[in-house]
């Protein structure tokens, strides 16, 4: 059972390890909920509303850059949008107030992580990105270097970053359905792998563009509404909400048998950093993973190519980041209420005075609260939707880097028509879509804290490394970018084998070989030095060719000349 | 295909790589992209190292409220991170995007 709790828990990886154990001791036994109508009632409207607009985009997408893009014209606003929605996880939105809800102040340090790199993408990439590509970040890193081996490290390293991050939001899915929806763990991934396809396969970008677009919007208005409701309940105090909360936190000490002093302590201990941040290293690192991770994430960067230019990509960055930005103050709020109004209420509590259903529930929950039986529903219908439309942005994705990178430009050279690139593109959408449901099936019963991490971790490591030295420097050769770039995801993926997540906890072993919570700092080290020194020694004929090329892709990258236009019909 | 590094006539790539408003803005652009990643890294992992090295400090109450220091801090970060990003929009679109038209204009796209 504690397994069961802690793999909820664990649905994103969004809640620290020492979360974790807190929660495990707390959390009752997890079980299907009661069918809950209203918010299947909810999501079947949100269903049928995605599937019209698959429709409309299925009569739209006949090119390739239809297929992958959008056709290259969502705007600034839009996209921005998209991009918060395919951040704001279902995993974000109950991980984070989850936390927040046991620990306080911990959550907060943690959506400050998820949100710095934003700025970072903006000042170095985002509109040099959008002037350089056309479908995939591939073509960005592959610009100036050999087609094929940049090709095949760039899609490696997308499946491998998709494959990670798919199968933890599919066992996140099904978990989340089964609480929510009252609904067996193996339909609710049937479910939502059908409906991705669905939409991947007939609609293309456009299709989960839009998806993404209406569920972000819903997401921001249902957590504005229980935020709202929530500092309503405190008189608009937040000083009268951080108290009552430090007194609920201290009632609960109490009653657990602290005497005065100890109660008073924990109960404050929710108002300042906690067990989140141990040693420097491990905070470091794992801060660098969160950074530098999401501006080497596929189903992110692909977003950039559906805008017109870089003045739109810059703009969608701005949207993005406030969006998130926004978005993670008010999970600060929905936390803190979640503590005052759920952990003091029984009627949201089991006999051991743990959360009714889980330890990810505290978000849903306080919705009920303050809210009543129809804004639960709504909520629970957003989480669900949420995860659908991140699931199809990552299997689109995966499915541009088989079609586009390995297909069209590593197997056929460059000379495959669009149709056929078109065919090879669903293809691969349906296979994907029945290996994440295969996949998620598989892993119900493992921890999957290890694979949002290890998904970030990679993508900071193998990814974020090639892209940026890519860009930025001239000396940089294909050697330096694919040994390089395989160094650091290899590194990523043996040191996170060797941490505690994997090597401790799953594999039983007594103590972890390698101490710290995130590869990052190392395994991006070695990527930075690998490429640095196999370039530098680099004196084949093909270096050359490779720092010519720097000056020319550097004015493109500046002024967008010569850049792919927004349609190619 | 992006592949293909010139576009039509690769002798006005040559002729941009010399024009002295090019190298002002890649020299401007990179100066001021580089200085603001370097705030938002030192800003951050500021907060990050005063959590590592002593976490009495953001938990200390703003006077006689229960209300931490770190709450209008953090607060405050995501808001600096928000303001941040807009102001490379705003000096983008006022300074940047100009001189890439002129770059355009005198290449004669």
């Amino acid at each position: 059972m504690i397994r069961l709790v802690k793999r909820l828990a664990l649905t994103s990886g969004l809640v620290s390890a020492p979360a974790i154990a807190h929660a495990a001791d707390v959390i009752a036994p997890t079980q299907q909920q009661p069918t809950n109508w209203v918010a299947i009632s909810m999501f079947g409207v949100f269903v049928l509303l995605s599937l019209y607009i698959t429709r409309w985009a299925a009569t739209r997408t006949k090119s390739t850059a239809d297929f992958y893009v959008a056709g290259g014209n969502v705007t600034g606003f839009q996209n921005g949008l998209a991009i918060a929605g395919d951040y704001m996880s279902a995993a974000s939105f109950l991980g984070i107030s989850s936390q927040i809800f046991n620990d306080g102040y911990d959550g907060l340090i943690y959506s400050i992580g998820f949100l710095v790199g934003w700025p970072i993408i903006m000042f170095l990439m985002a509109e040099k990105l959008r002037n350089l590509g056309r479908y995939t970040f591939a073509d960005v890193a592959s610009f100036r270097f050999a087609q094929t081996p940049v090709r095949i490290f760039a899609a490696f390293s997308t499946l491998l970053v998709v494959a990670f991050y798919m199968i933890a939001q599919m066992v996140g899915a099904g978990q989340l359905i089964k609480l929510l929806f009252g609904l067996p763990f193996n339909y609710a991934v049937i479910i939502v792998g059908a409906l991705m396809i669905l939409y991947v396969l007939f609609g293309g970008m456009r299709a989960t563009t839009w998806v993404q677009i209406i569920k972000a919007g819903m997401l921001l208005t249902g957590a504005t509404l229980i935020a709202v409701l929530v500092m309503a309940k405190v008189g608009w105090s937040p000083e009268e909400l951080f108290s009552r909360a430090v007194q609920v936190k201290t009632d609960l000490a109490t009653a657990k048998g602290a005497d005065a002093a100890k109660a008073a302590k924990d109960g404050l201990s929710i108002m300042g950093p906690g067990k989140f941040i141990t040693d420097p290293i491990s905070a470091i690192s794992f801060g660098m993973a969160l950074m530098f991770g999401t501006a080497g994430l596929p189903h992110i960067l692909m977003r950039f190519f559906t805008v017109p230019d870089a003045k739109a990509a810059r703009k969608s960055v701005l949207w993005a980041t406030g969006w998130i930005g926004y978005f993670y103050l008010l999970t600060f709020i929905i936390g803190f209420g979640a503590i005052v109004l759920v952990a003091s209420n029984p009627e949201f509590l089991d006999a051991k005075g743990a959360l009714k259903g889980g330890g990810n529930m505290a978000a849903i929950h306080l919705a009920n609260a303050v809210g009543g039986n129809i804004l639960l529903g709504f909520i629970s219908a957003v989480a669900f939707a949420t995860i659908l439309a991140v699931v199809a942005g990552l299997t689109l994705a995966g499915a541009s880097a088989v079609s586009h990178d390995l297909f069209a430009t590593v197997f056929r050279r460059g000379e495959a028509d669009s149709v056929h690139e078109l065919n090879v593109s669903r293809a691969t959408t349906v296979v994907l879509g029945v290996v994440a449901v295969v996949l998620g099936i598989a892993f119900e019963k493992q921890n999957i804290a290890f694979m949002v991490a290890l998904a970030f971790a990679l993508a900071a490591s193998g990814n974020f490394p090639v892209l940026i030295l890519s860009l930025l420097w001239k000396g940089m050769t294909t050697r330096g970018a694919v040994v390089g770039g395989f160094l650091g995801v290899t590194t990523a993926l043996v040191l996170m084998i060797l941490s505690p997540s994997i090597w401790k906890d799953v594999m039983h072993h007594k103590e972890a070989i390698f101490p710290y919570k995130s590869p990052a700092l190392f395994s991006m080290a070695v990527a930075f030095v690998g490429i640095w020194l196999f370039s530098v020694t680099d004196r084949s004929g093909r270096a050359a060719v490779d720092r010519a090329g720097f000056d020319d892709q550097r004015i493109r990258s500046e002024t967008g000349i010569g850049a792919a236009e927004s349609s190619d019909h | 295909m992006a592949t293909k590094t010139a576009p039509e006539g690769g002798s006005s790539l040559s002729a941009i790589a010399d024009n002295p408003k090019y190298k002002e803005l890649i020299a401007k652009r990179g100066r001021f992209g580089w200085v603001l990643t370097i705030i938002m890294l030192v800003v951050y992992y500021g907060y990050i190292a005063t959590i590592a090295f002593d976490k009495s400090i953001l938990a200390r109450p703003i006077g006689s409220w229960k209300m931490s220091w770190g709450i209008p801090v953090g607060f405050g970060l995501i808001v600096f991170t928000i303001l941040i990003t807009g102001f490379y929009v705003v000096r983008a679109n006022n300074v940047f995007d100009r001189l890439v038209d002129e770059i355009k204009k005198e290449a004669g796209q």
